[in-house]
């Protein structure tokens, strides 16, 4: 019987996956050929979604950007075998969009059947968990610490410094809680790991609960994900059926059992404290810091808040060492980053690699360049809070410290590309209304200050006082920056900053001499 | 079957209920509002650490929306008080205080969506249906709301109707969908 992949990732359901699917079965049907079909997530490639593998002696033999209208020639080229066809690109494995990645954290994503338990183990899934078991928790935070992993949500926080201050701290009981409120835009990895390898997360965070002495973790899902939440929801069930969730994880006498919960669309809930707010049952207003979550957290006990690929991290990290993990990346930022690459961008997808690339190789070479053929002429880095790039610093390598430098973030590795004709005096205005529409309220630099910031660009638009408004504007993206509690204030004023800094000229058509247009 | 979710759409903007909207009858899946079945939904979820989104959640998803008279019931059930209750629901945009359309769209307006021309594309299908962003067509069938980020930046511009994600959305496969929705 063989094997036919059709992902069940959100992506590629959305360019028609479903209906594929149903072409496929009919097909086969009506041919009497019998097939096993496992929708297994995105491999990543995603502009050739929906991507079909079928799985030969030879290896699995992909067929991309399959129309249900493509499936009687599928089968009249005998793709079944693995036969010649326009569509086919050959062995999966060997694109080099696959083959040039290093896959640490998406190791298994669109390789396996994501809720099946047993095709996870097959393909090296429980390792991690089994190896900390064996260390005991202090080594596990040892092992984390070495590997040099940081947050993947943002902020890039050591993890490993995390977990041992949770565990330190003293307390009744303690919590994990994944932030899976994937919220900026351009990034989907979150997404893609949930979906395709949900297990990956489950064991992930019962490393962590063992590590910190904690008994319960929750998922804060956001609710754009309805995908997501039906694998996350499966791949739960099947854990605690076999025993790799409950009372007694996997023989261990370890205790640990996670809550899915989903979100009610605020994006400033991916922030950890307003999202513990919002667990709690609040309103997702950002509580100030000190004290951290790591000490005053869930339900006011000491809590690890991370973001799903550094716990999705953590089991590889177990598994292969924490020394493998930092013998990949540069400097300061060690191992593996997963790029996001989409908007404006002929081959959009999951990229993972060591840090160390630099933004024109990830744009030009690997995204291919901007998909409507134009020049590019901007790279928004790390969601609707980072900084828009333009091509004069693609030279610029992919790693937190050297984004820094140019007053950028890397964020959660989303990028955004933008061809010639972005708008970037209005790209800096939505920054200011995205952040008004989505301040929680509580400090005033983020909850005024964006609106008088959009107040402020429709006036330096109309070419009102440009100059005079400029420096007013540049002001109270200082204030914003130092002023504000979390980082959605804080942060919002890079991409205006960024606009004004590397496209004056957009702030001032209104003011330039006609003959220049 | 997936408990604690499901409708989990915007309330329309302007918060007015929908005229065509009868004791919810009208609404796919959803049921008229009962007090006593309000009050088995909420009971389900008190085991629960920090219970009240769950909550809100599967009311919505019995009801289609949170009626007003569910904040009071929460707030006592919850021990807290119907001020807290009521700042718990409206700060979230997903919980609608009124019932959407038959069918609802989300439409993707963050900036990689802007990248491929989501914003034109968005504005002229409002122009055409002539709605605000959050409204709701004249005969109820369907709402369009606002949604930042689907995770569909690879294929954007990104929607998603009834749940149902779309990639590369543009003015045909709208026009298609308004259609769809009228006749269902």
């Amino acid at each position: 019987m063989t094997k036919i992949y059709v992902p069940r990732d959100m992506a590629a359901l959305a360019v028609g996956a479903k209906r594929v699917l149903a072409a496929i079965e009919k097909e086969a049907a009506a041919r009497g050929e019998t097939i096993q079909i496992v929708r297994n997530g995105s491999r990543g490639l995603l502009w050739l979604e929906p991507l079909v593998e079928v799985e030969t002696p030879a290896g699995r033999i992909g067929y991309g950007n399959v129309k249900p209208s493509d499936v009687p020639s599928l089968f009249d080229a005998g793709f079944l075998k693995g036969g010649a066809h326009p569509l086919s690109i050959g062995k999966v494995e060997e694109h080099p969009y696959w083959a040039k990645q290093t896959r640490v954290t998406f190791e298994r994503v669109g390789v396996i059947d994501p809720v099946n338990l047993d095709d996870y183990v097959a393909h090296g899934g429980g390792a991690g968990l089994a190896k900390a078991f064996e260390i005991g928790p202090a080594k596990v935070i040892e092992e984390v610490t070495k590997s040099g992993l940081r947050g993947r949500g943002g902020a890039g926080f050591p993890a490993g410094i995390k977990w041992k201050t949770v565990a330190d701290a003293p307390a009744d009981r303690r919590y994990v809680v994944t932030n899976a409120d994937e919220g900026d835009s351009g990034t989907f990895a979150d997404r893609m790991v949930m979906e395709g390898d949900p297990f990956v997360l489950i064991e992930g965070m019962t490393i962590c609960g063992y590590a910190i002495g904690a008994s319960k973790g929750f998922i804060y899902l956001r609710a754009e994900y309805p995908q997501c939440a039906e694998v996350l929801t499966e791949a739960l069930e099947a854990a605690r059926k076999a025993g790799w969730l409950g009372p007694n994880v996997r023989g261990s006498g370890f205790a640990f059992d996670i809550e899915l919960r989903i979100g009610a669309g605020a994006y400033v809930c991916g922030e950890e404290t307003s999202l513990l707010e919002s667990l709690e049952g609040k309103r997702g207003i950002v509580r100030a810091k000190p004290p951290l979550p790591a000490h005053v957290g869930f339900m006011g006990r000491p809590t690890v808040v991370n973001n799903v690929l550094t716990l999705a991290t953590a089991p590889a990290i177990l598994a292969k060492g924490g020394e493998y993990y930092a013998s990949l990346g540069v400097g300061r930022s060690r191992g593996t980053m997963p790029l996001q690459i989409a908007g404006n961008v002929k081959y959009g997808g999951l990229y993972e690699t060591p840090f160390g690339l630099t933004l024109g190789e990830i744009v030009n070479e690997i995204g291919g360049g901007a998909l409507s053929g134009r020049p590019v002429r901007a790279v928004q880095c790390g969601g609707p809070l980072g900084a828009y790039v333009p091509p004069s610093l693609f030279d610029t390598p992919f790693d937190y410290e050297a984004f820094q430098k140019h007053d950028s973030l890397i964020g959660h590795g989303g990028l955004v590309v933008f061809d010639d004709t972005v708008d970037m005096a209005q790209m800096a205005r939505f920054g200011m209304e995205f952040c008004a529409i989505e301040s929680c309220g509580k400090c005033t630099p983020c909850r005024i200050g964006s609106t008088r910031g959009v107040e402020t660009i429709d006036r330096i638009v109309e070419g009102v006082d440009v100059e005079a408004n400029i420096e007013l504007l540049s002001d109270l993206c200082h204030t914003m920056k130092f002023g504000s509690l979390c980082a959605l204030g804080g942060f919002a004023p890079y991409p205006v900053e960024s606009a004004l800094r590397h496209y004056p000229e957009d702030f001032r058509k209104a003011t330039l001499p006609a003959a220049a247009e | 079957m997936l408990h604690c979710y499901g409708n989990y759409l915007k309330w329309a903007d302007d918060g007015r209920p929908n005229p065509l909207y009868k004791n919810g009858e009208e609404m796919s899946g959803a049921v008229p509002w009962n007090e006593a079945r309000a009050q088995e939904i909420i009971d389900a979820h008190l085991g629960l650490e920090g219970p009240a989104l769950p909550i809100l959640h599967a009311i919505q998803e019995e009801f289609g929306y949170v009626p007003e008279a569910a904040v009071p019931q929460i707030a006592q059930s919850l021990n807290i008080s119907r001020a807290e209750m009521h700042g718990v629901v409206s700060f979230y945009h997903d919980f609608r205080r009124a019932p959407a359309g038959r069918h609802v769209l989300k439409l993707c307006r963050a900036e990689s969506c802007q990248s491929m021309g989501s914003e034109k594309i968005a504005k002229d299908f409002l122009e055409r249906l002539k709605l605000e962003w959050g409204g709701t067509v004249n005969d109820g069938s369907l709402t369009v709301e606002a949604v930042y980020c689907l995770g569909l930046c690879a294929h954007s511009p990104g929607a998603l109707y009834d749940n149902e994600p779309i990639g590369r959305v543009d003015a045909e496969m709208l026009d298609e969908l308004a259609a769809e929705a009228r006749n269902s």
